[in-house]
């Protein structure tokens, strides 16, 4: 089973778009699935439009909860809580509760609950272009990591029943918890990176933690003709640290225009020079010694 | 007044937003970096940095000597961060979430504190313009604890600008908890316009008032902008897309400093921020 991880750093590179465009083209020759890990905002659904075949809620940690009739008002709980969750009316703030539950162990007349939280909804899909994982995090909620966790694990188990040999999976933006759950174990990083100083910046910290998983990595700089120096510099930083270059894709608004319609690139228009470099980036990608291992994992090949 | 500048999407132009507002409006602003995870906006503002100052969460320290392994601490941890083998007390850091939990249950009082390092604040200045920022380290999967401390070292005396993380999930709540005013940036595709709707129902959730800036304005459709008159979500400004601007934001330009015209729009853009935020408060008041 390889896993392909699209990740950039930076938000709004092109991760999304590209992974539609390289889920139609893995469609022509693959058997994969789909998998959505940034659930945080996830948009993928967008151009995929899955019929949900299954829905599953997801429950993650639990939250104080204060039973007025109990309450003494002793002041315990406003005490020991370090994330200044307890209110001077003895309420507690969801949005500032740890759940860490120490008010609940230490509260003198066990006046309070600790409820495990339902904090979203994952789905298993069939879409187009194969059977797609993905989920919806509930707004402010915590646990996103474990959410990322768990689409991936059951897009791996998905793959394993339908003898798909390929899992695509679109990654969140950053280097916090939902990355680190996100790239762990992924055959192959793709790292979208656009052109500019945030780009470069933020690619850079994302390789520096990718370093630590030992994964491999590829590089595809996206909106490349907005600055061709920066392009150059972000291929030479990427060469340096270990990291395949798969290519340039261009700044063009036909990426705009195909979400505007719901399709991914390879449904929308006239095949132009675009969409040729899309497929020559993504025939790298596919063909590329890291994602053809033989089952030897090479760790001079990870990214350094 | 404290401005967080979001988005839900990524890549919309929060920091575009949040650093030219900050050099239009001068030395009563101090602008924050929450995005700790990616922080951008120094390598546009360009402060310079006179202070940084590393930052930890603490995380429990086990005397063994004095431990008994009655496994009260593992047992409170809803975090698994302990774990009571034989005569031994493992402490996973990565996992702890800094309740204190474990040293307050301690029978023997075993259990004192030490640090995990989450990241660096850097303190700076851009001319007058204050400047703060958080850098997560690299391998640290908690990002809300150093937000919060970028928060709290803010000066209460000067507008703060918040440029805050993507997403609707705990970075960007801890980014725009208790703020004044979220101004939420997209562009209109329906990525831009989905991600909106996340964040609005986040910014709902808190009870702020919000104000919308379309970036790139004028590629994708205009759905964003009928959900945002439907919704009743001013729309504040807008951005059309300038091959210009999109060059000069990969070399770390500023639209402000490239086309002086801008100066006002932002000048003009927090006045209405500001109106609209007195206009809620009054609204309070009277209920």
């Amino acid at each position: 089973m390889r896993e392909i991880v699209i990740i950039s750093g930076k938000g709004g590179t092109g991760k999304t778009s590209l992974t539609a465009a390289f889920a139609a083209l893995a469609a022509e020759t693959n058997n994969s699935v789909l998998c959505d890990a940034d659930v945080d905002a996830a948009d993928l659904h967008l151009l995929m439009q899955p019929e949900v075949q299954q829905r599953t809620d997801f429950m993650g940690g639990s939250k104080a909860q204060i039973n007025p009739e109990l309450c003494t008002g002793c002041g315990t709980c406003r005490t020991i809580c370090r994330f200044g969750a307890i209110t001077e009316q003895f309420e507690v703030d969801p949005i500032r509760c740890e759940g860490c539950g120490v008010c609940v162990d230490f509260c003198p007349v066990s006046a309070i609950d600790f409820p495990v939280q339902r904090c979203g909804e994952w789905y298993i899909s069939n879409t187009r272009f194969g059977p797609m994982v993905h989920a919806r995090l509930g707004i402010a909620e915590e646990n996103s990591g474990k959410l990322v966790s768990l689409v991936r694990k059951e897009a791996r188990q998905l793959a394993e029943q339908r003898g798909a040999d390929l899992i695509l999976t679109d990654g969140p933006p950053g280097i916090g918890c939902p990355v680190i759950a996100a790239i762990g174990g992924a055959t192959a990083l793709v790292i979208v990176v656009e052109p500019t100083v945030s780009g470069i910046h933020d690619m850079e910290r994302v390789i520096d933690l990718a370093a630590h998983f030992r994964v491999p990595g590829m590089v595809c700089v996206n909106k490349f003709d907005l600055n061709l120096e920066m392009t150059e510099a972000i291929e030479q930083m990427a060469q340096k640290r270990n990291i395949a270059l798969l290519g340039r894709a261009p700044f063009d608004p036909v990426f705009t225009h195909s979400m505007v319609a719901g399709k991914t690139l390879f449904e929308y228009g006239e095949e132009t020079a675009t969409h040729q470099r899309v497929r020559e980036i993504w025939a790298k990608i596919i063909n590329s010694p890291s994602m053809n291992p033989l089952g030897i994992v090479d760790f001079k090949a990870t990214i350094q | 007044m404290i401005i967080s500048v979001a988005s839900g999407k990524g890549g919309t132009g929060k920091t575009t937003i949040a650093t030219n507002m900050a050099l239009a409006l001068g030395g009563r602003v101090e602008l924050l970096d929450c995005d700790v995870e990616e922080p951008n906006a120094h390598l546009f503002l360009k402060p310079v940095i006179e202070r940084t100052q590393g930052v930890e969460t603490p995380i429990p320290l086990v005397d063994e000597s004095k431990c008994t392994f009655c496994k009260k601490c593992s047992d409170i941890c809803r975090f698994n961060a302990l774990a009571v083998v034989g005569k031994r007390v493992l402490v996973f850091a990565e996992l702890c979430h800094s309740c204190g939990g474990c040293m307050l249950v301690c029978p023997e009082g075993a259990i004192t504190e030490t640090g995990r390092e989450l990241g660096t604040l850097n303190f700076g200045k851009r001319d007058a313009i204050g400047f703060i920022n958080g850098q997560l380290r690299v391998g640290e999967a908690m990002s809300p604890p150093l937000i919060k401390r970028v928060r709290a070292a803010a000066d209460p005396e000067r507008i703060t600008i918040i440029d805050a993380p993507p997403g609707t999930s705990c970075p960007v709540i801890a980014a725009m908890n208790g703020t004044d005013f979220v101004l939420l940036v997209t562009e209109p595709t329906p990525f831009g316009l989905h991600d909106l709707k996340l964040a609005v129902e986040a910014v709902k959730l808190l009870g702020i008032p919000a104000g919308l800036v379309v970036n790139r304005a004028d590629i994708g459709d205009d759905q964003v902008f009928a959900y945002a008159e439907n919704g009743g979500l001013p729309l504040l400004l807008t951005i059309p897309f300038d091959r210009k601007i999109a060059e000069a934001y990969s070399r770390g330009k500023m639209i402000v400093e490239e086309m002086p015209e801008w100066r006002q729009r932002f000048i003009d853009l927090y006045h209405t921020i500001e109106t609209i935020v007195q206009g809620s408060r009054a609204a309070v008041c009277a209920k």
